[in-house]
């Protein structure tokens, strides 16, 4: 089953996947007895400036696939291709947003803004405009001095889309960025991002377990198995944005998802009721 | 640009301070509000004390507390001038020194004073810094880890008076002696809640910086270290009332002037009015130094919103 995947794999031009996935699998604390395996023969290729969004279960893996690529975890098995390169280690061409908020309370809006500049030396001159830009980009420019526990939910995550695009990423990887904020908040932030990967010309990889958000973004819905996760099937969506959530189209292809998602649901749950009952 | 560098941090100064600071009549009603909200709490504060105080007067009334024993609080506070002289210890002990040569009573009390809170500060200062070098050194290099995290795991149940013995051993009498047994009763449960404040921050933070290329050395300098600083500054302030406690300890072994040579002296004159004097005394000044310590919390963890303050007394 293994063998199919490879040799499309084989065929497609490495250097113009920004993400390129071959056999991935990762077991996490391989070798001892709490051994679990999240991922099993995930190939994937993700080309540049594409919108891809991760769909499963939760606890499928898509976060840890998410984690791979970013090069903050080691595979266990197979390898991470990006432009080219063998992902062994984080880089900021590959940006990470995640679900909960990630902004140094100790810094200010723009000295988080700029933090990987400052990690790279840049001087303060080049910092701060390279912030007021970012800001700017995200309609955040007059909270430049402000400090994150003075922003909402919403703008806090708005902040650190605004860190990822200061380094200029090739790729924006987002673990389920929206996940924590209310529903009319997090309708703004679709369009938002919308806006903001029209202007970079990033390739995004968005983690959701919510169908309508994966409808209403991506080019493409990865659609993951419970665990251990594999790709299940990928499903393209080629309607224009803004899109009608309310649209024929949209309501089919919910429909499709769901479906396909239920059987997957289902079995996530048996398996954590098993597993409840033997502890 | 060896030029242009601190003009323009000067310049990202001043706009900060236009930007962010409140003009004076806005400043001058938040003081007003934080003093009345500080009033409800200082007049419990003051009913408490009142109440024990009651309380102890009059079992003194009805004749239960012997005045000889347990003397109330108007006999041990109302002959200030007659306490003030036994803290005069320096010089008691010289030949030819009476109990009215030397300092002042009141200078005698601000010596004692003095000499005590500076080895509780100095103290202080040496064991946060040592314990969280230790402790950043423990998680930055693995083989440091092993060989000396059993060593102070063994070490810290140990009660600090056991280290009585050793600080006379090693340091003799007066300053150094006092001032160890503070670093030693503070130094190893810092040094583990240092390692466990590290263990602690939020992993995110961590990922951050690691994407944005941040290498071993800056993900500690400027992520851990100052996420763990709100946490370890609780622990400090913990730790305070602590210092207080074991440096009486040492000074009863004799260091010249501090307040407890001061209980030293009244319990071997069976004195208990100096006792109790001293004990009010002893209880104001760590009140007083924990105040002034989360003062300089809020100065130096200006991230850390109020409402999440531990052990917010007063």
């Amino acid at each position: 089953m293994a063998s199919e995947p490879r040799t499309l794999a084989e065929t497609s031009t490495p250097c113009t996947t920004a993400v390129g996935c071959r056999t991935i699998s990762k077991v996490w604390a391989q070798g001892t007895a709490r051994a679990h395996e999240a991922l099993r023969d995930i190939d994937l290729d993700i080309g540049p400036g594409e919108f891809v969004a991760f769909l499963g279960p939760s606890g499928c893996g898509k976060s840890t696939l998410l984690y791979l690529i970013a090069g903050l975890e080691q595979a266990t098995g197979g390898e991470i291709q990006s432009f080219g390169k063998v992902v062994a280690a984080p880089s900021p061409d590959r940006s990470l947003i995640f679900q909960e908020t990630s902004l140094f309370p100790w810094l200010t809006v723009w000295q988080n803004v700029s933090f990987g500049l400052s990690i790279r030396g840049d001087g303060l001159d080049q910092r701060k405009s390279v912030a007021r830009e970012a800001l700017q980009r995200v309609g955040l420019a007059e909270a430049m001095e402000k400090r994150p526990d003075e922003l909402s939910g919403g703008m806090r995550q708005r902040v650190a889309v605004a860190r990822a695009l200061a380094m200029r990423p090739k790729v924006l990887l987002m673990d389920e960025p929206f996940a924590a904020l209310d529903v009319q908040t997090r309708q703004k932030m679709q369009d938002f991002l919308i806006d903001v990967w029209r202007e970079s010309s990033a390739s995004v990889l968005f983690v959701t377990h919510h169908i309508d958000e994966a409808v209403a973004l991506a080019d493409r819905v990865v659609v993951f198995t419970a665990r251990p996760g594999r790709i299940k099937t990928i499903v393209p969506i080629d309607l224009p944005r803004p899109r009608d959530p309310f649209s024929r189209e949209c309501e089919a292809l919910r429909r499709q998802l769901t479906d396909l998602l239920r059987d997957e649901v289902d079995r996530a749950f048996a398996e954590q009721e098993a597993l409840a009952e033997s502890v | 640009m060896s030029m242009a560098q601190p003009l323009s941090r000067l310049d990202d100064t001043l706009e900060r301070r236009g930007g962010a600071r409140p003009s004076r009549r806005t400043m001058w009603s938040m003081l007003q509000q934080r003093l009345l909200l500080a009033l409800p709490k200082t007049g419990w504060a003051l009913l408490s004390i009142g109440l024990f105080a009651c309380l102890w007067e009059l079992l003194w009334g009805i004749g239960v507390a012997d005045p000889r024993l347990l003397p109330p609080p108007h006999i041990f506070l109302g002959n200030f001038p007659e306490q003030l002289k036994f803290f005069n210890t320096a010089q008691r002990w010289q030949i030819g020194v009476g109990q009215n040569s030397g300092p002042s009573p009141l200078q005698a009390l601000f010596l004692t004073i003095a000499a005590t809170a500076m080895r509780v500060a100095a103290g202080l200062l040496i064991a946060s810094i040592l314990s969280i070098a230790v402790g950043v050194a423990i998680r930055y290099f693995k083989l440091f880890d092993r060989l000396v995290l059993p060593t102070i795991t063994l070490l810290s149940p140990v009660s600090p008076i056991a280290w009585l013995p050793v600080a006379i051993f090693v340091f003799g009498i007066g300053n150094a002696p006092a001032i160890f047994m503070v670093v030693i009763a503070l130094f190893f449960h810092m040094v583990l809640s240092t390692v466990n404040q590290i263990d602690g921050v939020n992993k995110n933070l961590i990922s951050v910086a690691r994407t944005m290329g941040a290498t071993k050395r800056q993900i500690y300098g400027r992520v851990i270290i100052p996420a763990i600083l709100p946490g370890l500054l609780v622990v400090l302030r913990l730790n305070l009332f602590g210092a207080w406690m074991v440096v009486l300890v040492a000074e009863s072994t004799g260091v010249g002037y501090g307040l407890g040579q001061v209980i030293m002296m009244a319990r071997n004159t069976f004195n208990p009015s100096l006792v109790f004097f001293t004990i009010a005394l002893i209880g104001l000044l760590g009140f007083l130094s924990d105040w002034l310590m989360r003062l300089i919390q809020r100065r130096i963890l200006y991230w850390v919103p109020q409402t999440t303050e531990v052990l917010n007394g007063l």
